[in-house]
């Protein structure tokens, strides 16, 4: 006996919640990974810190997420057992924390990211949004100087450690253009005065990335064609594995009180 | 394995923190950062979890100089015995004794 | 989490070279200090043997809560809900902080942490065995919060008043985030007994059944196997016997499980009116020191990930140092 999967509907506020909410879950998920295997003792410690900060604010957004919808789930029910098919990260998200390099620069780019979207956040029409935005946008600020930082060491390190930080660009760049797509959802958001469409922070997002990229020896890529789909439930082969791993103990307890 | 040599080693810093305005910064001890501003973030992450903190300070530890604990006797024991100093040394009435 | 009675290893001699009427002298003076209850300080003089001892307890207590952070991170990413997940994240990341301030402590005394990171990667220093035990289920981590961080807290406590006051001043830090850490194992392992299936009292009974007995050897082996306790007991660094420590904590813990509902896996455990004290049964003496002597269930795993994220991680340090380095230079010239 397992326990089942639940449907969240698909009010564009929601979706629109879960976007962000699961970004922060999935990205959460994968820094925890760093735990206890870190470079280095203090760098244990800020990873940690930051998948805290992250798991906070998915926290928060999944339950406001479960309330819009109105079919009286609870942030567990929505974290652990929907399909697949619903959870609405970017596939950048959800990539696998590969070696320091690649996880200082996906932080980077998505602390930059998430902190153009919590300042807009912070004027949402929706109050409980907006509060969950305030405390955010500090906490993205931390990361994202923090990322940043190490951007620059390791782009301005050893030949090893400029290297493997252009391969991480590399394989990474082109998952990037997901978080500046638009669709219906964006523009009902805004419509709504709920937030930003996503697309409306990417010169912004750029401008940022380019100037610390710079700083470490790096290039910006040539654009890249490729379309992931996380946002619209359709993810790479890693996302299955995640889940299976982040939901086991609820599928395996139905009815398990913890 | 690398073997380790100290001049591989990041740097060992000592933390200050002021936990609230009006404090003094307190020793809580040290950590080891490639560079002074990962001391700071560092000390941040480490010793202000739990709310501990509106000010950071990082020293590195071979920049300390400290007092020679051999000379102990010449450096502090005159104050000692100048206890006038010190507010209790002088009895006041009651009435007065809040100063 | 705590190391367990670190008597346990070859022992140093203390010197047998002659000493000289002015070493005598001092450490004569060094005695007084410590039987008067004075602190040392990280400058003052002290007997090399004392020096050793702090440097071979405080380093293999730092050692123990970073490899501590290994069978309770192997489930942060399967945590059942987003609350235990962020509990187990902060509680792991808590762990190498007190490894932080104990390596700290164990630095003031003249080792480097590299040094010591050495000989725990090369097989020389010792942890604490408690974490050569696997965590199988959900219920582990509960009842590592409850038993192993519980021994910890009983440990711990009186090493806040040790004599060498860096690490008497670590323990007072680590003592108060230490509390957090039992209660909510405790809690997790409540509910689970008093709101939770079938399936999950019966998870819970099965991980107390295996963390019972290795919990009880985190005290160490018995008094009258303890050769160095004498030594650390006289000066300060040690303030409570093993076997005193591991009666008070059967005598606190008995009361706990029955609250949980739980059968702690001991026959003979009972209570001793004559005594005060409740009777308990004996330690599989040959499984504590096989476990300490590296042939536990997971010696070998938990060191080989401790080596693998430091080797891992040199060209990371390499990086900043390299950067620092480039950053200072530039610095100069300006």
């Amino acid at each position: 006996m397992s326990q089942a999967s639940i449907k969240v509907g698909s009010a564009p506020a929601v979706q629109y919640l879960l976007r962000l909410g699961d970004s922060c879950l999935v990205l959460a998920q994968r820094i925890s990974e760093w735990s206890g295997h870190a470079p280095i003792l203090e760098e244990d410690l800020a990873l940690s810190n930051m998948a805290l900060d992250l798991l906070g604010q998915a926290r928060g957004l999944l339950t406001h997420a479960a309330k819009l919808d109105g079919q009286g789930h609870d942030e567990d029910q929505l974290a652990f057992l929907r399909d697949e098919r619903q959870y609405l990260n970017p596939v950048l998200m959800e990539l696998p924390r590969g070696d320091f390099a690649f996880t200082v620069l996906r932080n980077f780019a998505v602390a930059t990211w998430l902190l153009l979207l919590w300042q807009q956040l912070e004027k949402s029409s929706d109050a409980e949004l907006a509060a969950i935005a305030g405390k955010a946008v500090k906490e993205a600020a931390y990361h994202q100087q923090h990322a940043a930082d190490w951007v620059v060491r390791l782009g301005d390190g050893t030949e090893e450690s400029a290297a493997r930080l252009r391969a991480a660009l590399a394989t990474l760049w082109p998952y990037f253009n997901e978080l500046f797509d638009a669709d219906a959802v964006d523009a009902a958001a805004q419509a709504q005065g709920l937030g930003p469409a996503w697309s409306s922070l990417k010169d912004d997002w750029l401008a940022h990335m380019g100037e610390v990229l710079r700083e470490a020896g790096l290039s910006l890529p040539r654009n890249s064609a490729y379309q992931s789909a996380g946002r619209r439930g359709v993810h790479s082969e890693h996302m299955g594995h995640m889940l299976a791993t982040l939901q086991y103990l609820q599928r395996a307890y139905p009815g398990g009180r913890w | 394995m690398s073997t380790s040599t100290t001049q591989n080693e990041w740097p060992l810093w000592e933390v200050f923190v002021r936990s609230k305005a009006g404090l003094d910064h307190k020793h809580c001890g040290s950590l080891h950062a490639a560079d002074a501003k990962m001391a700071l973030q560092m000390a941040r992450d480490v010793y202000t979890r739990r709310q501990e903190g509106t000010s950071i300070w990082v020293v590195q530890s071979s920049q300390i100089v400290a007092s020679d604990p051999g000379e102990k006797g010449m450096y502090f024991d005159p104050m000692e015995d100048k206890v006038y100093r010190h507010p209790t040394f002088y009895e006041l009435p009651e009435s007065v004794n809040h100063m | 989490m705590y190391t367990q009675a670190m008597s346990v290893g070859p022992q140093d001699a203390p010197s047998s070279k002659i000493k000289s009427a002015e070493e005598m002298q001092r450490e004569a003076a060094f005695e007084a200090r410590i039987d008067a209850g004075d602190f040392i300080e990280a400058k003052d003089w002290m007997p090399e043997h004392y020096r050793k001892t702090l440097v071979r307890q405080i380093s293999q207590h730092a050692h123990s809560e970073i490899v501590g952070m290994l069978p309770e991170g192997n489930w942060i990413t399967r945590a059942p809900t987003l609350k235990r997940k962020a509990i187990l994240l902060a509680k792991v990341q808590d762990e190498a902080g007190h490894g932080l301030y104990l390596y700290s402590a164990a630095e003031t005394l003249g080792t480097s942490r590299d040094q010591m990171l050495d000989a725990l990667h090369s097989g020389k220093a010792k942890y604490s065995s408690i974490f050569n035990y696997p965590t199988l289920t959900w219920a582990d981590i509960g009842v590592i919060g409850w038993l192993v961080d519980g021994a910890a807290i009983m440990n711990q406590v009186p090493l806040c008043r040790c004599s060498y006051a860096p690490y008497a001043r670590a323990m007072i830090r680590v003592c108060r985030e230490e509390s957090f850490h039992q209660r909510q194992g405790y809690e997790s392992l409540l509910v689970m007994m008093q709101e939770g299936t079938p399936e999950q009292k019966a998870m819970v009974q099965d991980a107390v059944n295996r963390w019972w007995w290795p919990a009880l050897m985190m005290f160490g082996p018995a008094d009258k196997d303890s050769p160095n306790s004498e030594q650390s007991i006289r000066w300060g660094i040690k303030r409570v016997t093993n076997d005193q420590l591991r009666q008070r904590f059967v005598d606190a813990t008995v009361p706990q499980a029955e609250i949980l509902g739980i059968t702690l896996p001991d026959p003979d455990l009972k209570w001793n009116e004559a005594r005060g004290e409740h009777d308990f049964g004996a330690i599989d003496w040959a499984e504590f020191w096989r476990v300490v002597g590296g042939d536990g269930p997971m010696n070998r795993e938990r060191l080989g990930a401790r080596v693998k994220a430091w080797e891992d991680g040199a060209w990371v340090r390499e990086a900043a140092l390299a950067h620092a380095r480039k950053q200072a230079t530039k610095e100069q010239a300006a």
